[in-house]
């Protein structure tokens, strides 16, 4: 059962991957996406299972993979409720991704690729969310990563798509690197690297310290701030995120199901498995509530003045994920994983919007040539709509709400209900940054879909209407970075200069009215099995740490604090509303006037550059240092060059003994036979 | 009273400058020929010499046989060197170095 859960899509990858040309676009689509669907219709029983409390947490063996010693690895899947959550998030999305794709990736000539990529995503994937040990979770991690790498630069003829595929990899691999050490430091500890046995020996740990670059510090803080720089780098948290609006340079929908619904929320899915860790040492716990915080307010600044409608939600992700991990941080776990799971609806349900936005608009990205769309392609501005009723949050206290509206408010009432300074500091700052996720989030939308048509300065759209194909999906899509820049906040003519967009085909729009039913009744249904006063008992299981104290404090905290996310919520609309519907003059105006501020958030902080000063031109120079000094300088000017130029002038200089005189000849020969003779009488 | 030491003298000389004529000569082939027959008749002196010194009459059979071998390899070195002549157009020793490395 659960095998063929996490088996499926591998073989549908090998198949579709291997067989790729030599069966064809339609089979290799049919193998994937049908795969998929049946992975999907098997984990929903068992989520449901576990909602009813029928299913029962287990580990189904599979294979022996590492007995050496100590170390005792085998491939085997874990079922528990938190896996459960994670096995109907990644499946779904991940079917009604492979479904969108079909419509999406129509023009595509190498689509029997990209479905195999994403399955081997989603393979990946599984394997790291049904983990029973830290070595199959890091295989599981490398995994996703590799196939986050292969479909950013899917469209490899792209230098952007590359140059963000090897600056995902790499941002992953500063991560990865913590938490490779986290793990070797964990088996180091504990003597095993299978979770449940970590988990029962950590309060044994309790206080020890370990010595870590000349220092004493304690173990358990130690192993989770480093498994935590992982999570970092995975969920592109703040100082290891730059990857993550570069990643969008991928097919929209390999940013719906990676970068928004799955894989990025693979660090969050880490620290909620390994919360008793967490929970033993506030510093860690602490550090990764800073950390979530820092991250929801950074990104959510940023998003507010992104003109690529991919970026903008790209931050919104980010931010989003800050929340999570903030929540994590103050031991709400339960919501941790409760708006992991909503989120991955409205998020990925934004993305194929955007997706289908972008279709629509013949590969226009930049939201500022959109306008006025809302009655050319209704069904995507409803599922829009919807998306962005879920992400900021909207529902009335004690009635009904979409998705995120439950679970943003439970993570900043807990951040309230945590007492701590950094608990305090989170909740401010998750305030805020749900003031601007409702700013930004509207502000797409308004862009977007109302205002009049600003169609026409578009050079997608000037291709389009002048029967240009060569820009294909492939050839022109994401990464508009210099136009941007250039343009700044320059007003755009209006106008549709006579384009007719289309809405999607229904492959498109399926995925999107499933995913809007899951964005409007995700929230209402699961809260209280998530977060609910009973959740640890009849849900958790144990799956997370989980303190009834701290839910009930959680739904306990005072009025404003529950009406203070949907009060800046509609904060956050009347500024959108103000900016972009009824005065459209006052962004330039405020832009005018606060140009530092825009300039700085429209670089996002300066981060990239930052980065290029401190860290990427340092390591140019050090690699190139090394390439011209170190080996063409040394290594090969005394190794094989110089060898190879030392027999050269050798060979010069005996050659010169080869006059071609014959006398010379002579002479040698008569010399050989003196020195011959003189030897010879000499004995 | 000339004794064996008075031929074994020429002979040396002989070859000395048979020998100094292969490679100190830079005119033409003909004179290394020459050269290398200056060598084979000290060589014959030598033969002849000892044979008599020594009552042994090998050695002056022996000179017989270089004779015969000296006539032959003349014969073959001009045949090579009118061969030459033709290709070449020279015989000077100092334009012959085709096989200069």
């Amino acid at each position: 059962m659960v095998q063929a859960i996490v088996f499926l899509p591998l073989l549908a990858a090998i198949i579709a991957g291997f067989g790729n040309r030599l069966i064809g676009n339609t089979p290799a689509k049919l193998v994937t996406t049908g795969a998929l669907f049946i992975s999907c219709a098997l984990s929903w029983p068992i989520f449901l299972g576990f909602l009813a409390g029928t299913e029962h947490s287990g580990v189904h063996h599979v294979l022996t993979w590492i007995a050496s010693g100590d170390m005792q690895v085998s491939w085997a899947l874990r079922v528990d409720s938190l896996t459960a959550v994670m096995l109907v998030v990644v499946t779904t999305v991940s079917a009604l991704v492979h479904l969108y794709s079909w419509g999406y990736m129509a023009e595509d000539d190498s689509q029997p690729r990209f479905f195999a990529y994403l399955s081997l995503f989603t393979f990946a994937m599984l394997m790291l969310v049904t983990a029973d040990n830290l070595v199959q979770m890091f295989f599981g991690w490398e995994g996703v990563g590799l196939a986050s790498y292969l479909l950013i630069g899917f469209w490899y003829h792209k230098p952007s798509a590359n140059a963000a595929a090897i600056k995902a990899f790499v941002v992953n691999r500063v991560g990865d690197f913590g938490f490779s050490l986290g793990i070797f430091g964990t088996f180091l500890v504990f003597g095993t690297v299978s979770i449940p046995a970590i988990l029962e020996a950590v309060p044994g740990m309790q206080g020890s310290t370990i010595g870590f670059l000349g220092m004493r510090i304690d173990t358990i803080t130690l192993l989770c701030i480093l498994l935590f720089i992982g999570a970092c780098g995975k969920s592109a948290q703040l100082l290891l995120h730059t990857w993550l609006p570069d990643a969008m340079e991928g097919p929209t929908p390999v940013s719906a199901l990676i970068h928004a619904a799955t894989m990025v929320t693979a660090g969050v899915f880490m620290v909620c498995r390994l919360s008793p860790m967490f929970e033993a040492s506030a510093t860690a716990s602490a550090i990764v509530t800073f950390v979530g915080a820092a991250t929801a307010i950074f990104a959510a600044t940023v998003g507010t003045v992104q003109n690529d409608i991919k970026r903008v939600i790209a931050y919104s992700t980010c931010s989003q994920l800050g929340y999570m991990f903030f929540a994590a941080g103050v031991g709400a776990y339960g919501a941790a994983m409760f708006h992991l799971f909503t989120h991955a609806f409205f998020k990925a349900l934004l993305f194929l919007g955007a997706g289908s936005v972008i279709h629509a608009m013949h590969h226009e990205q930049d939201m500022r040539y959109y306008g006025g769309l809302r009655k050319h392609i209704p069904l995507t501005f409803w599922a829009m709509m919807i998306g962005t009723l879920a992400i900021t949050g909207v529902g009335i206290l004690g009635v009904a709400g979409f998705a995120g509206f439950y679970s943003k408010d439970a993570i900043i009432e807990s951040a309230f209900a945590a007492g701590t300074t950094v608990g305090g500091f989170a909740f401010f700052i998750g305030v805020f940054a749900a003031l601007l996720t409702s700013f930004y989030s509207w502000r797409l939308v308004f862009l977007t879909f109302y205002g009049k048509p600003r169609w026409t300065e578009s050079e997608h759209i000037q291709h389009a209407l002048h029967g240009d194909h060569h820009d294909h999906p492939d050839a022109e899509d994401a990464g508009h970075d210099t136009r941007e820049h250039d343009k700044g906040a320059h007003e755009v003519k209006s106008g549709t200069g006579g384009y007719h967009p289309h809405e999607s085909p229904w492959t498109m729009l399926v995925p999107l009215a499933v995913l809007a039913v899951g964005a409007v009744a995700a929230g209402m249904i699961f809260h209280e099995a998530f977060i609910g006063h009973h959740a640890g008992h009849d849900f958790w299981h144990g799956a997370v740490a989980f303190s009834a104290d701290r839910i009930d404090a959680m739904h306990n905290v005072p009025l404003w604090v529950k009406l203070s996310a949907t009060t800046v919520m509609l904060i956050g609309l009347g500024i959108a509303f103000y900016a972009y519907i009824r005065n459209t003059n006052f962004p330039k105006a405020f832009v005018g006037q606060f140009g530092l501020l825009y300039r700085f958030l429209l670089n996002k902080w300066y981060f990239d550059e930052i980065y290029n000063a401190l860290l990427v031109r340092p390591s140019m120079w050090l690699g190139r240092f090394l390439w011209k000094k170190g080996d063409e300088g040394t290594i090969d000017r005394f190794g094989p060059d110089g060898i190879a130029a030392a027999v050269v002038a050798g060979t010069k200089v005996t050659a010169r003994v080869q006059t071609g005189y014959l006398y010379t000849y002579a002479l040698v020969m008569l010399l050989g036979v003196a020195a011959a003779v003189t030897w010879a009488m000499a004995q | 009273m000339i004794g064996l030491g008075h031929y074994l003298t020429v002979a040396a000389v002989l070859f000395v400058l048979g020998v100094f004529g292969i490679f100190l000569n830079r005119k033409n082939v003909i004179v290394i020929l020459m050269a290398i027959e200056l060598i084979l008749l000290s060589v014959n002196i030598n033969l002849v010499a000892f044979s008599v010194f020594l009552n042994n009459m090998i050695g002056q059979v022996f000179a017989m046989f270089v004779l015969t071998v000296a006539a032959a390899e003349a014969a073959i070195g001009l045949a090579i060197l009118v061969i030459y002549f033709r290709g070449r157009g020279t015989i000077a020793v100092d334009d012959i170095n085709q096989m200069k490395g």
